[in-house]
């Protein structure tokens, strides 16, 4: 499904403020499999997002979608197999349209689009099916401008935008980080069940490593521009925080006070 | 009087066209585009020369509002392809089309009082019962417009446009046009070519503003280099007045409401052109006062009403607090 080949990616090279966001990363991700992605920051956790969306190019290497090399694919069109949803809830909607000609926009992303009318009376009783999964009401509210929405509620709404096209993979960075608690585990809820409804491949970025151990059947951790520990199945099931701790440790041979206080 | 303000709506309707093509850009794709002062002439000019060596106006009308959109098209590809800031953009088309437009022009001024254009067409079509019983309605005037077939025909045109605008903007295409002024890197995650929306959305707001120019230079009876000079202000006078006074609830709604301040705007020039000190290269100071209070005023009315409410609340909260005491 997902292949990336020594993908490596130097911010600012020969320069003093040179940056190694990515370093000669190998991963290869089946149909379905849910992975999450946990790192201190500036681990380059987001360049591999942005490098398998198409937003950065690498410097070198490959990713492979479908045995199909899209390096050099544009953003726009390696979109259409390609769902996100950003850590900034302002960023996945546009808030001076409605709820409903959101969706219609999220709607067209894998179609060619055309000059009919992005909203009729058959999308929009699709569309209201899906809100009313959401449970927030937002079924009431086709007409809403989406910048009325709450923080929270605009999130679910991107991430609906972004997985009811059934994408082949589904990219989350820190998407519940800018939540409040409750909304968070919400959203993480929301994921949940998305994911396994449309059995989605997934990489989902996240700080908290509670919800990296509770969600998904991978997980990969991220440092330096490496991933330096990808552990699955069962493995993975019995994964404690401090295991993952003691891990980093062994691995990087450090200290990690100061990131555990990143990590945590 | 009357009369003049009758011809106030006349250009008013024709200027809205111009209007729409600048919604389109500053309002619809947040693009600050100055093209408009050079594709604007490049309209007039173009229909003018082809009218002048015989070609059916209808047809001339057409080709120049074309060549507007492709002026446009260059401009958004400068600011996409090129990566050239947007002003920038704008300003580098404008001033080439400036030299542009005279080579097509040949000459400064292209007159066109003795050719047949689409408005002599549409007058000698119209039945002149419709104008006296449309007259017969204003008793008492002491002149009569001599003909309502031009505010009439640019009216329905002026309104078709507008509906088409409307129903543009809501299919997916305008959709994603719409999301690339408010969310550019949304859009793209939901797999647009940001790039060539904006080249076509600025291709087709050039389009409008040069038809616009078409017709008013046939309504004129002339094309001139220098008629587009602070046509950017205009149209964008006329969008923020429409806004201020009519609101901006739904796109079908501001399109109206952007029509409407393009004739306010005309009204509000012929009346101060009726203020005896004032000469008509106050013109463009008028324009500057006009949109500075279209907009200051909105927000200093919502900043006043919301002090009011507060004052108001808090002379509440103080009565209450009184009676609480004196219980
Ligand atoms: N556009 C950029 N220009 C320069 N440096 C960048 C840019 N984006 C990220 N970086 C740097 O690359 C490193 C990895 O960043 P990022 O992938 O955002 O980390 P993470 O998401 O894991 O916190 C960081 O050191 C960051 O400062
Ligand atoms: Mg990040």
């Amino acid at each position: 499904m997902l292949k990336i080949h020594d993908v490596s990616l130097t911010f600012n090279e020969d320069t003093p403020d040179e940056k190694k966001a990515l370093q000669g990363i190998n991963l290869e991700l089946k149909k379905g499999e849910f992975v999450t992605v946990i790192g201190s920051n500036g681990a380059g956790k987001s360049t591999l997002m942005n490098v398998i969306s198409g937003s950065l190019i690498p410097d070198v290497g490959d990713v492979l979608i479908d045995d199909k090399n899209v390096v050099h694919l544009p953003e726009y069109k390696r979109s259409k197999m390609i769902g996100r949803v950003f850590q900034d809830p302002m960023a996945g909607t546009a808030p001076s349209m409605t709820i409903e000609e959101n969706l219609a926009m999220a709607y067209a992303r894998d179609k060619k689009r055309r000059l009919v009318p992005g909203v009729n009376k058959k999308r929009k009783d699709y569309f209201r099916e899906y809100l009313e999964t959401l449970n927030l009401g937002l079924e009431d509210r086709l007409n809403a401008k989406v910048g009325l929405l709450s923080g929270g509620e605009r999130q679910a709404l991107s991430l609906l935008m972004a997985t009811f096209t059934e994408p082949n993979i589904l990219l989350l960075d820190e998407h519940t980080a800018a939540l409040d608690p409750s909304r968070a585990e919400l959203i993480t809820k929301i994921t949940a069940d998305v994911v396994s409804k449309f059995d989605l491949t997934t990489l989902m970025v996240t700080h908290n490593m509670q919800q990296a151990l509770d969600l998904g059947n991978r997980l990969f951790m991220m440092d330096k521009g490496q991933i330096i520990f990808d552990i699955k199945g069962e493995e993975k099931q019995n994964l404690t925080i401090k295991d993952l701790l003691d891990e980093f440790q062994r691995i990087r041979g450090k200290q990690i006070e100061s990131d555990k206080a990143v990590l945590g | 009087m009357l009369i003049s303000l009758f011809g106030a709506f006349e250009s008013g309707v024709i200027y809205a066209i111009m209007a729409l093509g600048v919604y389109l850009s500053f309002r619809v794709l947040d693009f600050p585009d100055l093209t408009v002062d050079g594709s604007f002439v490049t309209g007039a000019g173009i229909t003018g020369m082809l009218i002048v060596n015989g070609m059916s106006p209808i047809m001339a009308t057409l080709i120049g509002a074309f060549a507007g959109f492709i002026a446009g098209c260059i401009t958004g590809i400068l600011h996409t392809k090129g990566r050239i800031n947007a002003l920038l953009s704008g300003i580098l088309m404008m001033i080439a089309l400036y030299s542009i437009n005279i080579r097509f022009m040949g000459q400064p001024t292209v007159s066109m009082l003795n050719e047949t254009t689409l408005f002599s067409q549409i007058e000698s079509f119209w039945s002149s019962g419709i104008d006296s019983v449309l007259n017969s309605m204003f008793i008492g005037a002491e002149r009569v417009p001599t003909t309502w077939a031009i505010f009439i025909i640019m009216g329905i045109v002026t309104i078709a446009i507008k509906f088409l605008l409307d129903f543009f903007l809501k299919t997916e295409i305008g959709l994603a046009i719409r999301a690339t002024g408010d969310n550019q890197k949304m859009i793209r995650s939901l797999s647009a070519n940001t790039n060539f929306l904006i080249i076509i959305g600025i291709g087709l707001s050039n389009g409008l503003v040069a038809l616009s120019g078409a017709l008013v230079a046939q309504h004129g009876g002339f094309a001139n280099l220098n008629m587009g000079i602070g046509m950017i202000v205009i149209g964008l006078a006329s969008v923020i007045i429409g806004e201020a006074l009519f609101g901006k609830k739904t796109i079908a709604r501001v399109t109206l409401a952007v029509i409407g301040g393009a004739i306010i705007y005309r009204v509000v020039i012929t009346l101060a052109l009726r203020v005896d000190f004032l000469e008509p290269s106050d013109l463009k100071l008028i324009t500057a006062v006009l949109v500075i209070a279209a907009l200051v005023t909105p927000k200093a009315l919502q900043a006043r009403r919301e002090k009011k409410r507060r004052l108001a609340k808090r002379a509440a909260l103080m009565n209450q607090r009184g009676s609480e005491a004196s219980a």
